[in-house]
C-alpha cells in the first residue's frame, strides 16, 4: 500500500476516534458552556395534567430490579413501580413538591393510630378490598406479608429490615421455618380487618413504615418465596400478564377487580405497562428523547450524550427537569486509621478539601449543588449551614495549614482514598481530593474497589478499612423515608456498624448523636423531631469524620406523550402511578 | 476418525473441569486470598443494608463456611448429577446439567442459558454468513486485482473496519440508520424468529453489519494474504498450464489452498461468539449471553459467569472439532490422526 493511501486511512481514522471522544462526553458535562437551565415545570407541578385514559406505557432500565416482589427490594424506582400492582397500608399522595412526602392512607382507612405507650400501631383496613382473584384482603395476609419480608432471611433478604428491628417478635423464625402464623407475635389481627403492629421501643415514623412495599398483602397460600417475584398477586390496578421470566420483558395488564373507589391515588390511566430490562443507556436516552420509550424507570436521569444533547437544543430543554435526587455524595474519614485518630488531621482534609472540583467532576452544576453539610435541602430538619466551610468552597490555605500545625503534621501525612473503580465520575472526584490535598503535603493513594463488593467487602468491612488503611472513604446516600431518621440511621448510629455490608462508614459511634436519634424515634412532634435531625447533623459535622460535597441532581427527559407528570419528592423520580399517556 | 473424535471431547471435557476451577477460584479463592471473609462473601447475596441475620442464613444457605474444596465439589456435583434449592417455601429440583442457581436474580441459570442463546446464536450466525461471503470475497478479488483501486479501497476498508470499536460503529449506525433515517428499529427492538420472522431479521440487519464489519475486514486481509502466496505457488502454475479455465483455478486450487487457516480462525471466532458478543449485545440492547455474562461479572453472580464460560469453552471445543474433521475435506494433504 502507498504511502499516500495509508495516509488518508490513517487520518479517516483520527477523525473517527475524534467522533468517538466527542460522543462519549467525559470532562465537564455543562453542555459547551451556555446557558444550562432547564425547564423542571415538573418539580413544583403537574405536566400535562390530563384525565386520559388508554395507551401503553413503556419503560426500559438499563439493568434490571433487585425484584419484583414487594417484599424483597430496596431501591427507590422500585418502590415507585411496585405501586401498579402492590397497594400498601399507608402511601405517597400524588403531589408535587414537600406535600409528596407526607404519607396518606391507602389500603388503611386512616394513618396509624399509636397506643398511649407508643408501643402499638393500629390499622384498619377497607371494605371490599380485593385480589387480582376476586379473593378478599384481608389483615392476616398484611401479616403474613410481614412475616415474609423481614423473619426469613434465609430466603428473602433483599429489603429493609425495619419490622424485624422494631416488632416484638421472640424468636419467631419467619413463615417458612414455622407455618403457625400465630407464633407471630410482632403482628396481631384481632378481626379480618384490624392489624396491630407490638413495638419493643416506641417509634414516632412508623407510617413511613407502612408506606413501604413490604406491607402489600401477600397471600399465603399464593407465596412462592423466592419465586414469587415471578407471579405476584396484584392488589392494584394492574397485574403480571402471565408468569414473568426475570430479565424478560414484564408486561402488566389492568386487573379487573381493582376497585379506584378505595384508592386515593389515580393509578391506572395506561391500558398496559412494559418494562424492558438490560437496554444499553446511550441508545434507551436517544429511544426517550425520540419517543420510541417513555420512561427510564431507574429515574436516574439520562447519560452524558445526552445530556449535551438536551442542553444545547431549547425544544428538549423544554422537556428536561433537573431536580435533586436525595441522594448525598461525601467522603467518610474513618477516625479508626491513623492520623485520623486525631480530630485536627480530620480537619486538614475538610478544610484543604476543593469541592467545586469535585463537583466539576461530576459534570458541573447540572450533576449537583454543592454540599456543606449531611441533610440533604428536601429532608425536614434541613438547615442551611456550612460548618468547616470555606470561601467559594474551593478550600482554605491557612485553615488547612493551621489544622495540619495542630495536628502535629506540618508538613503533611499519607493516606489512602478508596472509591468505586467502575464508577468514573466518583474516581474523577476522588482525583480532584486527591489534588486539592496534594499542595498542603497530604500524600493520597487511590485505591479502586469494584461497586458490587464495595460495601459488602471492602468500604463495609470495618476489618479491611484498618488493615488497608482506607482513610478517607468515597460513598453516597439516599434516605429509606424522607425525614432525618430514614436518612442519618444507618450512616451514623453506632448501632449500625457492622462486621460486613456496613453503611456507617465514619464508624461514628457518638453516645449524643445515638441518644438524639433514639430519642427522635419516640418523639411525636414532628417540628422537635426535626430540631434533633438539625442537632444530629451539627453533631456528625463537628466530629470531622463527614466531608460532604455534592447534593446529587439528575437530568429527565419527559417525552411530549407523556401526561401527569411531577417529580415525586418521595421517591425522588417521576411518580409513575400517575403517568398517563397522550391521547390523539 | 471415531477414536480421534471420542479423544478430543474427552479432551473438552477436561477444558471444562480446568475452566470451572479457574472461575470457581477466582470468586471464592482469590477473594479469600486477599482477606474477605466468609461475612464479606455472603454480604454480595443480599441487600444493600443486610443485617447480621441475614448474613448468617446465606452463610448457611451457601455453605461459605466449609472449605472451598467441598464448595466446589458441591458445585460439580450438581453439574453432574442435579441439586436441589430451597425456596422458602417449596424445593427447587435443578436437573442435570444443573449450572447452578443465581442467588442475585433468584433464578436456575440454565434455563436462562436457553433463553438467550436462540438471540446470541441469531446474531452470531447472520454475522458469520455475512463476514465470511463479505471477507473472503473482497479478499480474493483483492489478491486478483492486486495494486488495483479496488484493492486499495477494500483494504483501507478492511484497516477502518479491524480499527473501529464496534461500540462506534454499532452507535454511528444507529444514530444515522435508526434514528435520523428510521429504516431500522432502534436498540432493543429484538424479536424472537417465531414470533415474527420478519421482525427478527429487521431488527437483527445493523448487529449483523456492525459486527460483521469488524470479522469481513479481518477476513479479508488473511484471505487476501493467503491467496496471493497461493497463487503464486508451481501447482497454481501447473494447473494454468494444463489449460483449466481460471475461474477454477482460483476457486478449485487457488482458494481452497488458502482456506485452511481461514476455517481455522472461523471456528475459533465462531465458538466464541456463540458465548456472546459482549460489545454487539450491548450496543444494540439484545438479550444474549454476551450481555448477560457481563452484567452478571459487574453483580458478582458467580453462577452465572460460570455458566456462561462453560457455554462458551464448550462451543470454542465442539467448533475446533468440526474445523479439525473439515481440514481434511478442504485440504487433501491432511489426513486425520497422522
Amino acid at each position: 500500500m502507498s504511502k499516500k493511501w495509508l495516509g488518508l486511512a490513517a487520518a479517516g481514522i483520527s477523525a473517527a476516534m475524534v467522533l468517538t471522544a466527542c460522543g462519549g462526553g467525559g470532562g465537564n458535562d455543562d453542555g459547551g458552556g451556555s446557558d444550562i437551565s432547564v425547564d423542571d415545570s415538573a418539580i413544583s407541578s403537574v405536566v400535562d395534567e390530563s384525565a386520559e385514559k388508554g395507551g401503553t406505557l413503556k419503560y426500559a432500565h438499563s439493568d434490571q430490579f433487585d425484584s419484583l416482589d414487594p417484599g424483597n427490594t430496596y431501591y427507590a424506582a422500585n418502590w415507585d413501580f411496585t405501586r401498579y400492582y402492590a397497594r400498601t397500608l399507608v402511601t405517597y399522595p400524588q403531589k408535587p413538591g414537600q406535600k409528596g412526602q407526607e404519607p396518606v392512607p391507602d389500603l388503611a382507612t386512616d394513618l396509624g393510630e399509636v397506643s398511649d405507650d407508643g408501643l402499638t400501631w393500629t390499622y384498619t383496613l377497607k371494605k371490599d378490598l380485593k385480589f387480582q382473584d376476586g379473593s378478599d384482603i384481608t389483615s392476616e395476609d398484611v401479616k403474613y406479608a410481614i412475616a415474609r419480608s423481614n423473619f426469613a432471611p434465609e430466603s428473602l433478604n433483599k429489603g429493609p429490615n425495619y419490622f424485624f428491628q422494631l416488632l416484638e417478635s421472640g424468636d419467631y423464625e419467619g413463615p417458612y421455618k414455622d407455618d403457625n402464623l400465630d407464633n407471630f407475635e410482632g403482628v396481631t389481627t384481632p378481626d379480618d380487618r384490624t392489624i396491630e403492629f407490638h413495638l419493643k421501643e416506641p417509634f414516632a415514623e412508623f407510617d413511613y413504615l407502612a408506606a413501604m412495599p413490604q406491607t402489600a398483602p401477600v397471600p399465603a397460600d399464593a407465596d412462592t418465596g423466592t419465586q414469587y417475584q415471578t407471579d405476584v398477586v396484584s392488589s392494584g390496578p394492574y397485574q403480571f400478564k402471565g408468569e414473568w421470566t426475570p430479565g424478560q420483558q414484564l408486561t402488566l395488564v389492568r386487573n379487573e377487580e381493582y376497585d379506584p373507589e378505595t384508592d386515593p391515588l389515580t393509578r391506572n390511566r395506561p391500558d398496559e405497562v412494559q418494562v424492558k430490562f438490560k437496554q444499553e443507556e446511550n441508545d434507551r436516552d436517544k429511544r426517550l428523547i425520540n419517543g420510541d420509550l417513555h420512561v427510564d424507570v431507574a429515574g436516574l436521569g439520562v447519560e452524558a450524550s445526552a445530556r449535551q444533547d438536551i442542553l444545547r437544543n431549547d425544544d428538549l430543554k423544554a422537556n428536561a427537569d433537573n431536580p435533586q435526587t436525595g441522594f448525598l455524595l461525601y467522603f467518610a474519614i474513618n477516625p479508626n486509621v491513623k492520623p485520623f485518630d486525631d480530630k485536627a488531621c480530620r480537619e486538614a482534609i475538610l478544610y484543604g478539601a476543593d469541592k467545586t472540583a469535585m463537583q466539576g467532576a461530576w459534570g458541573g452544576s447540572i450533576a449537583g449543588d454543592i454540599a456543606t453539610n449531611m441533610l440533604p435541602p428536601s429532608i425536614p430538619g434541613y438547615k442551611d449551614t456550612a460548618p468547616y466551610g470555606t470561601e467559594g468552597q474551593t478550600g482554605s490555605k491557612k485553615k488547612t495549614e493551621a489544622a495540619l500545625e495542630e495536628c502535629g503534621m506540618p508538613d503533611g501525612f499519607s493516606t489512602n482514598i478508596s472509591y468505586r473503580s467502575d464508577r468514573d465520575k466518583e474516581k474523577k472526584a476522588a482525583e480532584a481530593l486527591q489534588q486539592s490535598l496534594q499542595q498542603y503535603g497530604i500524600k493520597t493513594d487511590l485505591k479502586g474497589y469494584p461497586a458490587g463488593t464495595y460495601t459488602s467487602e471492602q468500604a463495609g468491612s470495618p476489618e479491611f478499612v484498618k488493615r488497608e488503611e482506607l482513610g478517607i472513604i468515597a460513598y453516597g446516600w439516599g434516605a429509606d423515608w424522607p425525614s432525618g431518621y430514614g436518612f442519618m440511621s444507618q450512616i451514623m448510629h453506632g448501632d449500625s456498624i457492622k462486621d460486613a455490608g456496613n453503611s456507617n462508614l465514619s464508624e461514628l459511634d457518638d453516645p449524643e448523636v445515638n441518644k438524639l436519634l433514639d430519642k427522635s424515634a419516640t418523639t411525636d412532634d414532628p417540628s422537635s423531631r426535626e430540631q434533633m435531625y438539625s442537632d444530629v447533623n451539627a453533631l456528625a459535622m463537628e466530629s470531622a469524620t463527614f466531608l460532604p460535597y455534592l447534593n446529587q441532581k439528575a437530568l429527565l427527559y419527559r417525552p411530549e406523550s407523556l401526561s401527569n407528570v411531577y417529580f415525586s419528592e418521595a421517591y425522588k423520580m417521576y411518580d409513575y402511578s400517575a403517568l398517563g399517556l397522550e391521547q390523539n | 476418525m471415531i477414536r480421534y473424535i471420542l479423544r478430543r471431547l474427552a479432551a473438552g471435557v477436561v477444558l471444562l473441569l480446568v475452566v470451572t476451577m479457574v472461575v470457581f477460584a477466582i470468586f471464592f479463592l482469590v477473594p479469600r486470598l486477599a482477606g474477605i471473609d466468609s461475612d464479606g462473601l455472603a454480604a454480595r447475596y443480599v441487600g444493600k443494608s443486610p443485617s447480621p441475620e441475614a448474613i448468617a442464613a446465606v452463610k448457611e444457605r451457601l455453605n461459605l463456611d466449609e472449605p472451598i474444596t467441598v464448595q466446589y465439589g458441591e458445585f460439580v456435583s450438581g453439574l453432574v448429577m442435579g441439586t436441589e434449592y430451597d425456596s422458602g417455601t417449596d424445593v427447587i429440583h435443578c436437573d442435570a446439567p444443573c449450572f447452578g442457581y443465581s442467588f442475585k436474580t433468584n433464578t436456575e441459570v440454565w434455563p436462562q442459558l436457553v433463553d438467550r442463546l436462540p438471540v446470541t446464536g441469531s446474531l452470531a450466525i447472520g454475522a458469520a454468513v455475512i463476514w465470511v461471503v463479505a471477507g473472503v470475497s473482497i479478499g480474493v478479488l483483492s489478491a486478483l486485482r492486486r495494486g488495483s483501486l479496488l484493492d486499495r479501497a477494500a483494504m483501507i476498508t478492511a484497516l477502518a473496519g479491524v480499527s473501529l470499536p464496534i461500540f462506534f460503529t454499532g452507535l454511528v449506525s444507529l444514530a444515522l440508520l435508526s434514528y435520523y433515517w428510521p429504516i431500522f428499529p432502534p436498540g432493543g427492538s429484538y424479536t424472537g424468529i417465531t414470533e415474527n420472522p420478519l421482525a427478527w431479521a429487521h431488527a437483527l440487519v445493523l448487529p449483523w453489519v456492525t459486527l460483521a464489519f469488524l470479522y469481513a475486514a479481518m477476513y479479508a486481509r488473511l484471505t487476501r494474504a493467503g491467496m496471493l502466496d497461493t497463487m503464486g505457488e508451481d501447482f497454481i502454475r501447473t494447473a494454468r498450464a494444463k489449460g483449466l479455465p481460471e475461474r477454477t483455478v482460483v476457486t478449485k486450487h487457488g482458494l481452497r489452498a488458502a482456506l485452511t487457516p481461514i476455517i481455522t480462525i472461523f471456528g475459533l471466532d465462531f465458538g466464541l461468539m456463540l458465548g456472546g458478543a459482549v460489545l454487539t449485545e450491548s450496543t444494540f440492547s439484545l438479550p444474549g449471553l454476551g450481555k448477560f455474562a457481563v452484567d452478571a461479572i459487574r453483580g458478582n453472580d458467580l453462577p452465572v459467569v460460570l455458566g456462561v464460560t462453560m457455554l462458551t469453552a464448550a462451543f470454542v471445543v465442539v467448533c475446533n472439532l468440526i474445523v479439525d474433521v473439515l481440514y481434511a475435506w478442504v485440504d487433501p494433504r491432511v489426513r486425520v490422526g497422522a
